[in-house]
């Protein structure tokens, strides 16, 4: 399989994702999925030009990630899924696109109504129920912001959540 | 600071951008014109509205530390559209003290200046003097 992994960030593209993981995995492509980026070329291209020239970025909404995430899995190179919010990953685990991948939470920044539960970790009630209903499609749902990191599971960052 | 001299703001990961600002003052007794960021518990959205506010009516250098970091990418949402701004990956000493003693320079000769004439020293053992001995 060369999706090594599907991620949640609110950062997008940045440092963690392409040196931290990226030099770890060997990525070759980041497929980054957000409805409104994907329709926006001059924002893709701010993130193109920070990216080494050894990754390729990708962009696609929601329905075309669906219809290509198996040609992404098949194909020998190596990429990342990248979201900024649970909902369109769920969205994406509920289409079935996201079977025997997993997960990864790493980085939902503060914001209004959302509670610190990690250091790169903050969530409302609404994420909670985002988050519940992600792991019940039956995906791995881990927090890990870097490589060497602990890892949590989802039980552990719910019971955090839930304080 | 004179208003038509150029500000240069430091946004890093961590506290670098504090200890390149530290550095500076260290040698040159100067840090006059710079700011220091960092991006520790901020989101894009937060780290774009405080440089948004430091240069809405400054012309500034925004020396960022990583070209794919996400330091590197709200910088490059603000010159999108900010004329007055300028952004420069891979901050490193030599260009921030290049950058101190000629803030009174137009931004375009500041950049020129940043592009050709700062360079990064890389020297291996191997380019050593031979003609010094051994001890």
């Amino acid at each position: 399989m060369a999706i090594k992994l599907c991620r949640i960030d609110d950062r997008l593209i940045h440092g963690q994702v392409v040196v931290g993981w990226g030099a770890r995995l060997g990525l070759d492509f980041i497929a980054v999925v957000d409805d409104e980026l994907s329709a926006s070329e001059w924002e893709q291209d701010l993130y193109r030009a920070g990216l080494p020239e050894n990754i390729e970025a990708r962009f696609a909404d929601v329905a075309e990630a669906i219809r290509e995430i198996s040609a992404w899995k098949a194909n020998d190179e190596r990429g990342f899924v990248l979201t900024r919010d649970i909902a369109t990953m769920r969205r994406l685990a509920e289409a079935g696109a996201l079977d025997g991948v997993e997960v990864n939470i790493g980085g939902i920044h503060a914001a209004a109504e959302r509670q610190r539960v990690l250091p790169y970790l903050f969530l409302s009630p609404a994420d909670g129920g985002e988050l519940r209903r992600l792991g019940a499609t039956g995906v791995e749902v881990t927090a890990q912001d870097v490589p060497g990191a602990r890892k949590l599971d989802l039980d552990e960052i719910l019971d955090l959540a839930q304080g | 600071m004179s208003s038509s001299e150029v500000q240069g703001i430091l946004v890093s990961h961590g506290k670098m951008a504090d200890g390149l600002l530290d550095a500076v003052r260290e040698i040159t007794g100067l840090t006059e014109g710079l700011v220091a960021l960092d991006n520790l518990g901020l989101t894009p959205d937060d780290l774009e509205e405080r440089l948004d506010h430091l240069t809405s009516d400054k012309p500034s250098v925004v020396f960022v530390d990583l070209p794919s970091g996400s330091c590197a990418f709200v910088a490059r949402r603000l010159r999108a559209r900010r004329a007055n701004v300028a952004v420069v990956c891979g901050v490193n000493l030599p260009l921030l003290l290049d950058f101190v003693f000629h803030r009174n320079l137009p931004l375009d000769d500041i950049v020129a200046r940043l592009r050709t004439h700062v360079g990064v020293s890389i020297e291996h053992t191997t380019d050593g003097d031979k003609t010094v001995p051994d001890r």
